[in-house]
């Protein structure tokens, strides 16, 4: 490496925080293009905005109709047997819950639960989990003996057991929910995170940055991690479904968010004694929940393959067949946190 | 030699990581003021006579270090993990009586799941962007994100309840012990493990799929094809073995996992095993019961991540030197 050379990768990683330089700059503009031209990552995008949208404006539609989240209509909402009423009935779109209460209206409040703690929870882990990861794998040591070795009993705890040990002795609540989920989401992207610090800290420009007298925390921060942001944000996408699902069963299993906001998970576990006589009651909460879940997972592994140019060159190895992404993508590396830790090792 | 050190090594570390956990359970549950905890121990609407029986029974006054010494003691020794408030049973006696359901969902679970998520991943990784391939990718996708009791609710509503209505009744809910037959137990065990199976299986179904296409790509794998080898040999016994390490050290890691969907199921379904009634024991604030599952869960895992890594040093020899 030339002394000019090593000045222009100085020059670089210094403009990197403030918007990663020309280079780094088109290749983002390349992944978003290239995520553009996936429909499917594009649908699962509109999904995820529409599904935005309307647990904002919730308090909207419970204006329209009239029919606050917690109010049980017990003269319209329920039937003469004390049932709950189908979709359509008496201006309940998708019907009521077993106290007459507008399930539409608790199913678009519920969002609001799911979208707030998996985006939030996601925050949390991934800025927890780089953290300590790029420690962990930059330090190296006894400092990486001691994390990786934390890193892997958080992994292998069963974590319902914590989140029901912890909800016994504080009792559910949003703050719970959140700290218990982020807890245990952390601790996988740390996993990555440091497999790919450790191989990227040994790389020339790293050398040249320290020669150039930079500390561990700048190189730590400003060489490395944009480097890993690709991982990172394929992780977090992918991240948000599994926080959702999480919350949904602390809330199915009554540890999670309590009573009487509402929570998709919470909703279910009403409907679990309405089976025989209200279809919607479980049906449209389910979809909501699906919809959401595979949405973010379809879009995290959409932006996984538009990140990622080994695509196109599995692509041009292939059988000189054009494949689909969606199948590219599994080529890779299977979805989820478990499997895109095969991308950082 | 070397396996038998692993081992040891193994159980060793194992012991301390439980050692961790009852440390942490007891930090969590006995450091806070003796009112609140003998409150929770008592019960809810226990007078304050029994609270103060409990204090003077469980020793809440005496110093920590000594209560701390008695708790462990009580496990390890006595093996008592104090009484359900409730029923006075033993938690020693309700593990014993949960145990059998539990391990019912779990064995026949893994094994469902496992069968299930490799087969699917070998015909996948071998029948690479065909008809089958990209229906199996979906499927994994959409069994990916599916949260474990929508799927157990979902097959109560679509395949319990129609059967049943057309007096088809060998699938049931609830549980019936080995002892009736081992027809009637599968009958009611079968939608259980499928669901807490499929949730899993989707997962290592592309696990699997990804590592056998990754390793099928090995020059080695082109030199058994090249020595004149049957392809089905070439997959079974070269390409599958280096294929598993993967999925297998992911299987420890899971375990935890898997236990959180053992617990919605057995919630979902009515079986009385450990996870359902340790739903139970939270929503009675019956914590010698909590931390009785707590201890015996962690234990579970601790075992069972012994066996992986067993496992996982069988086939892949240098685990054990490290």
């Amino acid at each position: 490496m030339t002394v000019s050379e090593m000045q222009f990768q100085a020059r670089a990683s210094e403009s990197a925080p403030t918007g990663g330089g020309i280079e780094g700059r088109s290749q983002w503009q390349l992944t978003w293009r290239r995520l553009l031209h996936d429909k499917v990552a594009v649908a699962s995008m509109v999904v995820i905005v529409v599904m935005v949208l309307l647990a904002i404006t919730a308090p909207l539609f419970a204006s329209i109709t009239h029919h606050p989240a917690d109010m049980p209509f017990t003269n319209t909402g329920t039937t003469s047997t004390g049932a709950p009423v189908g979709p359509g009935t008496h201006g309940f779109w998708l019907g009521t819950d077993y106290i007459g209460r507008d399930l539409f209206i608790r199913i678009l409040y519920g969002a609001r639960i799911s979208l707030f703690v998996g985006i939030v929870t996601t925050a949390i882990a991934t800025v927890a989990g780089v953290s300590i990861g790029l420690i962990a794998g930059y330090f190296g040591g006894w400092v990486d003996a001691v994390l990786a070795r934390f890193i892997d009993t958080i992994l292998a705890f069963p974590y319902i057991v914590l989140a029901l040990a912890l909800a016994a002795i504080f009792g559910g609540s949003l703050t719970i929910v959140i700290g218990v989920i982020s807890f245990f989401s952390w601790a996988g992207i740390s996993r990555i995170v440091r497999g790919q610090t450790l191989s990227l800290k040994e790389k020339e420009y790293i050398e040249a940055a320290r020669s150039l007298g930079a500390g561990p925390w700048r190189i730590m921060f400003i060489d490395v991690l944009p480097n890993l942001m690709g991982p990172v944000l394929v992780l977090a996408t992918l991240y948000i479904p599994t926080a959702v699902i999480f919350e949904a069963t602390l809330s199915f299993l009554g540890i999670g968010i309590p009573e009487p906001t509402p929570s998709w998970g919470s909703i279910l576990a009403e409907a679990q004694n309405y089976y025989t006589v209200a279809w919607w009651y479980v049906v449209f909460p389910s979809a909501a929940l699906l919809i959401t879940t595979l949405a973010f997972n379809l879009l995290g592994d959409g932006i996984r393959d538009a990140l990622d140019p080994r695509t196109e060159r599995i692509f041009a190895a292939g059988k000189g067949r054009r494949r689909r992404r969606r199948v590219a993508g599994a080529v890779l590396g299977p979805a989820g946190p478990a499997s895109v830790a095969e991308l950082g090792e | 030699m070397g396996l038998v050190w692993f081992l040891v090594r193994r159980i060793l570390t194992g012991i301390v990581v439980l050692w961790i956990v009852a440390t942490g359970t007891f930090l969590l549950f006995f450091t806070r003021p003796v009112a609140v905890v003998a409150r929770g121990l008592a019960g809810r609407s226990a007078t304050p006579q029994v609270i103060a029986e409990v204090i003077r029974n469980l020793g809440l006054n005496l110093p920590l270090s000594e209560q701390y010494w008695h708790f462990l003691v009580q496990i390890v020794w006595h093996h008592n993990l104090g009484y359900s408030y409730y029923s006075q049973q033993a938690v020693t006696t309700i593990i014993a009586q949960d145990l059998p359901i539990t391990a019912s969902v779990v064995v026949g679970g893994v094994v469902l799941w496992l069968i299930v998520g490799m087969c699917v991943g070998i015909l996948s990784a071998t029948r690479a962007r065909t008809l089958f391939d990209r229906t199996a990718t979906l499927a994994v996708l959409a069994g990916y994100s599916m949260p474990t009791f929508v799927l157990g609710e979902l097959l109560i509503i679509g395949v319990f309840l129609p059967l049943n209505e057309h007096g088809f009744d060998w699938i049931q809910t609830g549980y019936a012990g080995l002892s009736t037959g081992v027809i009637p137990w599968m009958g009611h065990m079968i939608l259980p493990w499928v669901t807490v199976a499929t949730v899993q299986a989707a997962i290592y179904t592309r696990l699997s799929r990804g590592s056998l296409l990754d390793t099928m790509g090995e020059d080695y794998i082109r030199t058994a094809r090249a020595k004149g080898l049957s392809e089905r040999r070439v997959i079974l016994r070269h390409g599958l073995r280096a294929a598993l390490t993967p999925v297998v050290s992911q299987l420890g890691i899971d375990i935890g996992y898997f236990l959180g969907g053992v617990i919605v199921v057995e919630e979902v379904f009515s079986l009385p095993g450990l996870g359902f009634d340790s739903v139970q024991a939270i929503e009675t604030s019956n914590l010698p019961v909590i931390i009785g599952f707590v201890l015996v869960a962690s234990v579970f895992v601790v075992v069972a991540n012994i066996i992986v890594d067993m496992v996982y040093a069988v086939l892949d020899p240098r685990v054990r030197i490290a």
